[in-house]
């Protein structure tokens, strides 16, 4: 146990402010983000990631937004196990065939508001995939979008960003 | 002791023929007639080899039929046995009886190749779901790719247990946390699991279709996304495999970046998933901790490489990124603190008791069972089978620097943990190795013209186990066809077979030891 206290102690807090960004637009929402949770969602929005179809390079960095130095917690950002307590699906792609159907119910079972972030070039727009007999390309093929960030895969901070534009829309 | 080939050819006298398409010269390759198929493989299952792979390819291109293979390996051979399937009878015959590890493989090679397995006990598609046309052979060269599938009425036959006091649990595609989709069907009885069946192919994206659209050089972009935690070992997998195909020689310097890169790479999904298991067993402070070092290190990637898991870095011909005597310097001063604290929380994971207390005898994967499933990697590793393609089939460097291997035999989750463990701290050392004497020179060759109908072979040993790529060319020298086969599609089997009696809340904590590719597995 002292072991544990001494490791907690001797790391203290490693989590960092998200940097400011060249574009001033997202700056401005950056500074809302925490107020908008607040507002919005009552303190707390519940986030249900889809991965459907990805090559997974997505997901590692959007586990990577829940390590001690993103730390997305502290503004009310939670991760949900069902689409039923989700506020927002954070979907990657590209959308394949097999995995059309369990994206269009997961849409479905999730309440208003509904928003949806595509996550990744192949999200966005299909990448290196493209849209063939086993993938439909871009999430807008199959569900609507309301905000995209490109990236192969995003960084952390990227996600982040796009994850408050989509609030503050 | 005999060689692979000569076991075969022993037995088949002159129906056996060499093959010399296959490059490079270290991995043999036989053609047999199709009726002695099995009976071939037979001599190599007496001699303890083990199958690697199996895969089709479609070569009507070149006026011939179908071809089916099946990749062998023993020590430090790799024998790969082809046979001809005419396009008016396909069909061949199955190797599952000898080989367990064969029946997935099959299902796969006919419901995208549309050859059917005669002897194969599991009929059921793979990959393909049940709502495709039962027509569509994605893998023929007369499927058009470009059209979407129309869905059609059907139902997947599940293995079921019954009896009194057996209930069912389905879980997913979409699962409760930030993973990949799969399906997993258990039947349970009160907390102890009867039985689990896995159905996977959800993130199927067409990726072996649509390698045959590209050239070569776009095709490595493709392997880098194959999955996309292991993307320098996919990246090099495929750059091996052209590079032998068209006999490009690369310089030095670019074996020993690759290696760098890989040794990254496996360092840091090894961090992860060190933290991810603590996380499973609810000892979440291990998994900030272990998830701090990954980050610091991908970090570190980005700095000195450009990409946090050094995506595109590795192409055909060499590598794109350079580096130089700062970047060397800042990957060792940044080990010693790495060393340091990673011993730390390792000593803080095996003080635990509580923590030992699940991970131990959990999900275990016995020795036999390891080697009957023919599994690779880390899962053969922590279940006594010594195999790692860094040492038994080394590529450059690797066969000029020394590799040591952990291997141990309880087989539990604990063990797969253990295991890596281990491997960071060997891979640290290699870092060290690689950097103290890093050749100096150009960092890339251009590849030599691809001659048609020519194929290459290549194995390499990414951080969950042996990656092989197997390209072929086409008659003016496209790529005809590119296999891709990720280490998950054999360990996948070891899930099923570890979790048989474990409870159901221990499920979690076996996949994650194991955390398979899905991506990788589906193509």
């Amino acid at each position: 146990m002292i072991r544990i206290l001494k490791q907690i102690f001797r790391t203290g807090i490693v989590s960092e402010p998200v940097p400011p960004v060249a574009d001033p637009e997202i700056e401005r929402i950056g500074v809302q983000l925490e107020a908008a949770i607040r507002q919005r969602f009552r303190r707390s929005m519940t986030i249900r990631q889809v991965d459907a179809g990805s090559c997974n390079a997505c997901e590692l960095e959007i586990h990577a937004m829940n390590n001690a130095f993103y730390n997305c917690e502290r503004y009310g950002i939670q991760f949900t196990a069902s689409p039923r307590f989700a506020d927002m699906l954070l979907v990657t792609g590209p959308v394949s065939h097999n995995m059309e159907i369990a994206l269009r119910r997961t849409y479905a079972a999730t309440p208003p508001p509904k928003i949806v972030v595509a996550v990744g070039d192949c999200g966005c727009m299909g990448g290196v995939f493209g849209e063939s007999y086993a993938s439909h390309g871009a999430i807008h093929n199959v569900i609507p979008v309301n905000v995209t960030i490109p990236g192969c895969p995003p960084t952390p901070t990227a996600l982040l960003q796009g994850i408050l534009r989509a609030i503050g829309q | 002791m005999i060689r692979l080939k000569n076991l075969v050819m022993n037995v088949l006298g002159p129906d056996a023929r060499e093959d010399d398409n296959i490059a490079p010269s270290t991995v043999m390759s036989l053609v047999v007639p199709r009726k002695r198929f099995a009976e071939a493989t037979r001599a190599l299952k007496k001699e303890y080899a083990l199958l690697a792979a199996e895969w089709a390819a479609d070569e009507t291109p070149f006026g011939r039929g179908y071809a089916v293979f099946a990749c062998f390996r023993r020590e430090q051979e790799y024998l790969v046995i082809k046979t001809e399937v005419p396009a008016t009878d396909p069909t061949f015959p199955s190797l599952t009886k000898k080989f367990a590890a064969a029946f997935r493989f099959e299902r796969q090679i006919e419901s995208l190749m549309g050859l059917t397995p005669v002897g194969n006990p599991d009929p059921r598609p793979w990959i393909k779901h049940e709502d495709w046309p039962a027509d569509a052979w994605p893998l023929r060269k007369s499927f058009d790719a470009r059209k979407r599938l129309p869905r059609v009425a059907g139902e997947y036959a599940w293995i079921r247990a019954e009896g009194d006091g057996i209930y069912e649990i389905p879980v997913g595609p979409v699962h409760a946390g930030i993973i990949e989709p799969g399906h997993f069907r258990f039947q349970a009885m009160g907390e102890a699991v009867v039985n689990l069946e896995e159905r996977l192919g959800y993130v199927h994206k067409g990726i072996e279709k649509r390698f045959e659209s590209l050239a070569w050089e776009e095709g490595a972009r493709l392997a880098a996304r194959v999955s996309g935690d292991t993307t320098v070992a996919h990246s090099l997998a495929y750059a091996r495999a052209v590079e032998a195909m068209t006999g490009t020689i690369i310089p030095d310097r670019a074996h020993w970046l690759r290696a760098l890169f890989l040794e990254r790479e496996r360092i840091a999904n090894h961090l992860g998933d060190l933290g991810a298991i603590c996380n499973d067993v609810a000892f979440a402070i291990l998994l900030y901790h272990f998830h701090r070092l990954k980050e610091s290190f991908v970090r570190t990637n980005m700095k000195l490489f450009g990409h946090r898991f050094l995506m595109d870095r590795v192409v055909p011909g060499g590598v794109t990124v350079d580096i130089d005597a700062a970047g060397i310097q800042t990957i060792l001063e940044e080990l010693d603190p790495l060393t340091r604290e990673f011993e730390r929380l390792v000593k803080i994971y095996d003080d635990n008791s509580s923590l030992e207390d699940r991970v131990r005898e959990t999900g275990i994967l016995r020795p036999e069972t390891a080697r009957d499933l023919g599994m690779v990697g880390i899962v053969a590793r922590a279940s006594g089978l010594n195999l790692d393609c860094r040492i038994h089939h080394p590529f450059p460097p690797y066969d000029r620097i020394a590799v040591n291997v952990p291997v141990l035999i309880s087989g539990d989750a604990h063990a797969r943990a253990w295991i890596r463990v281990e491997e960071v701290r060997e891979s640290i050392r290699i870092i060290r190795e690689l950097l103290k004497d890093m050749p100096g020179g150009r960092i890339s060759a251009p590849l030599a013209p691809v001659l048609p109908d020519r194929s290459g072979f290549a194995a390499v040993e990414g951080w969950r186990g042996e990656i092989i790529t197997w390209v072929q060319s086409g008659p003016k020298g496209e790529i005809n066809r590119c296999m891709v086969r990720d280490p998950s599609s054999l360990n996948w089997l070891g899930l099923e077979q570890c979790i048989h009696g474990n409870i159901v809340p221990d499920f979690p904590l076996c996949n994650k030891s194991f955390n398979q590719s899905y991506s990788g597995n589906d193509l």
